[in-house]
């Protein structure tokens, strides 16, 4: 019993640590890069964008699809690590 | 063929195709009424959610809104796609894991009170009712400008349309048919975008060819297109005009709104797993995306040819399209400097800025308004931003069939969300009022009977709010995401991620937050609207991202409340640990 708690506090810790890594960069790439620094990024052109209104209007778009779907991935693994722990 | 008979001949075919659907799939149960039997495949959840999501706001206003706000139009584009992260990340899979019906259902459980209940259905009712009212209003103008009937006669053949199916199906035939509609409003969507990307930029990727040089010239389309607002006495359309807080916080509302709205929720309740949870958020971002980052580069079509077809043209050589939209109301022309010529300028032509039409013509045929003229501004011009997706086709001289497309897919879109949102407000109704509140000894078969029949009432309240419509499409849904931003979403959030919340906690949590929302969103949009500017608000925040604002009020009242009243029993603790295991 003490053994499978160990494990699910482990789960949820990595969980939580997935989720915050992936929180980070989802902040960055939305209120980062489209809105706090777009000024500054407008500097740059992007294939024929200011690369600050790229971010806001497509780029961090993208950004939160691969997110979600590494996400996906990683869960998938930590899920699979999870139920081999407890069938062991 | 005219554009009518094949706008008939389209939305015929596709309404046809929606009521068959909901034919095949009835639902015999509560459990297939309620979560369509928990047998979706993500993929198709993934593209139901995405229509259950993409609204008339989305597909009719939004990139009208982006037209005229430029770069600051991101809060749209952000905030509406942001919210998924949110959603697949933080609530989706352990609310799968909890499995029960609706939201109400487990904020009711989590926080072990009907009281919890019964205020999360009264959220739920206020932020989908607030949704329903905008998708209702993008039906009514489908209809007047394009089948060219009364608005009211639009709403009501809509509202029956969705009655139909949502009554017979529940959540099994709504499912099936916003796979379908998705597939009918994306398509329409993307014709219009590329064909018109071809044309201005010669690139057949919308995405792309915004970026791109013009056809004709050697220069960038928004570089051009700068400079032509500049010109005229615009700010750039690349540059942001809000201030950044307010950004920010608009921004940040949208996102937490979306992950706390219970139509979109309760989509990842029909899934078979909680890994199946986590996908079909994936594949419905996918599916949105597709919508979303094809819509700035509509905004930026439409704006640089709403200006080259109409700027400093004279009134009767203006295209057609020009004079339809004034027919119904949506456009409106004063030559204030006697030239005969139609000019925009920044700043509102009129005061007040909405036209009110006299029954009479001007000099040039022109609808003569009863408005004053804005002497600060050198516009002469009046366009409802809900028009400019409808009208691009017509500015861009696309072909009819493309026209009657494009309507077709706004139904779609507006119909799609408006079925989502009245099943949760009904299944909140009879299943958490009625069934787990005030009548909990009622037989299954009773309870479905009255979920059909609060779907009724709801119908018949959101047609109201069709034929009474409160204003822009886009801007009144906006409010629905604040509330929800500082109701549902910290409630959820707080239930699955800390196990210190008691039901005090979250009770006044959820209250704090809605009060407070309310009361900021009504003292400035109806009390006060002439007070509505940044220097009265608060840290500079408008209405539409005082939502963000909320949401820490709720955070901080309901630990703080927590802190100092019981502590959580035993079996809700074990109730969370359980919901955290996939």
């Amino acid at each position: 019993m003490s053994n499978s708690n160990g494990n699910v506090d482990q789960y949820w810790k990595k969980n939580i640590q997935i989720v915050t890594i992936l929180l980070s960069i989802w902040f960055l790439a939305s209120f980062g890069f489209g809105i706090i620094f777009a000024n500054d990024l407008d500097q740059i052109n992007f294939f024929g964008f200011k690369l600050g209104f790229w971010f806001a209007q497509q780029g961090s778009i993208l950004i939160f699809v691969a997110i979600i779907f590494i996400y996906i991935r990683l869960m998938k693994k930590l899920d699979q690590d999870f139920k081999e722990e407890i069938d062991d | 063929m005219s554009i009518q008979s094949l706008t008939y001949l389209f939305v015929g075919i596709s309404f046809g195709l929606y009521i068959f659907i909901a034919i095949k799939s009835r639902a015999g149960s509560t459990h297939e009424f309620y979560i369509a039997g928990k047998g979706v495949h993500p993929v198709a959840n993934g593209m139901a959610t995405a229509a259950d999501w993409m609204s008339a706001a989305s597909f009719i206003s939004m990139a009208g809104l982006i037209s005229f706000m430029g770069r600051d139009g991101a809060v749209y584009l952000m905030g509406w796609t942001g919210g998924y992260v949110l959603l697949a990340l933080l609530l989706a899979p352990y609310l799968r894991k909890f499995g029960q019906y609706t939201v109400p259902d487990f904020i009711g459980t989590r926080y072990y009170s009907n009281t919890a209940r019964v205020v999360a259905v009264l959220c739920l009712i206020i932020v989908s009712f607030t949704y329903v009212a905008g998708q209702m209003r993008g039906v009514g103008i489908v209809f007047s400008r394009f089948l060219e009937v009364e608005i009211e006669t639009g709403v009501i053949i809509g509202m029956g349309i969705v009655f139909f199916y949502a009554v017979l199906g529940g959540m099994k035939g709504i499912t099936y048919t916003q796979v379908a509609q998705y597939c009918v409003l994306i398509f329409a969507y993307l014709v219009p975008a590329i064909f018109i990307s071809i044309l201005i930029t010669g690139n057949p990727i919308p995405q792309f060819g915004f970026g791109d040089r013009l056809i004709d010239q050697d220069i960038y389309l928004l570089e051009k297109l700068d400079l032509i607002m500049t010109d005229i006495g615009f700010k750039p359309y690349t540059s942001g005009l809000k201030e950044t807080i307010d950004v920010f916080c608009i921004t940040a509302a949208l996102m937490l709104g979306t992950a706390g709205l219970p139509h979109v929720i309760v989509r990842f309740f029909t899934v078979p797993d909680v890994a199946s949870a986590r996908r079909s958020a994936g594949y419905a971002l996918i599916f949105i995306a597709i919508l979303y980052t094809t819509a700035p580069a509509v905004s930026t079509f439409a704006r640089y040819n709403l200006l080259e077809s109409t700027h400093e043209v004279s009134y009767q050589e203006a295209p057609q399209w020009f004079k339809n939209w004034e027919d119904i109301g949506l456009i409106a022309w004063r030559d204030k400097n006697n030239d005969g010529l139609i000019q925009y300028a920044s700043g509102n032509a009129f005061d007040p800025v909405k036209p009110k039409y006299l029954d009479s013509k001007g000099e040039f045929g022109e609808r003569v308004i009863a408005n004053n003229s804005q002497a600060s501004s050198g516009n002469e011009v009046y366009i409802d931003r809900d028009i400019m997706v409808l009208a691009n086709p017509e500015i861009a001289e696309l072909p009819p069939w493309i026209i009657a497309l494009v309507a077709a897919g706004a139904l779609a879109a507006a119909l799609s969300t408006a079925a989502g949102l009245l099943l949760v407000i009904s299944a909140s109704v009879s299943h958490d009022l009625i069934k787990k509140t005030f009548a909990t000894n009622i037989t299954e078969k009773k309870e479905l009977l009255y979920a059909r029949f609060s779907v009724l009432i709801a119908v018949i309240i959101a047609g109201l709010f069709g034929i009474y419509p409160p204003g822009f499409v886009a801007q009144v849904v906006a409010f629905a995401f604040g509330l929800a931003a500082a109701t549902l979403f910290p409630a959820l959030l707080l239930g699955i991620f800390t196990k210190k919340i008691n039901k005090e906690g979250a009770i006044s949590g959820m209250l704090a937050g809605l009060l407070f929302t309310l009361a900021y969103i009504v003292y400035f949009k109806f009390m006060h609207p002439e007070l509505n500017s940044s220097s009265n608000w608060l840290w500079g925040i408008s209405p539409e991202g005082i939502g963000t604002i909320g949401m820490l009020i709720n955070i901080s009242v309901s630990l703080i409340v927590s802190l100092v009243t019981r502590k959580t029993p035993d079996e809700i603790r074990d109730l969370v640990d359980q919901i955290r295991q996939p």
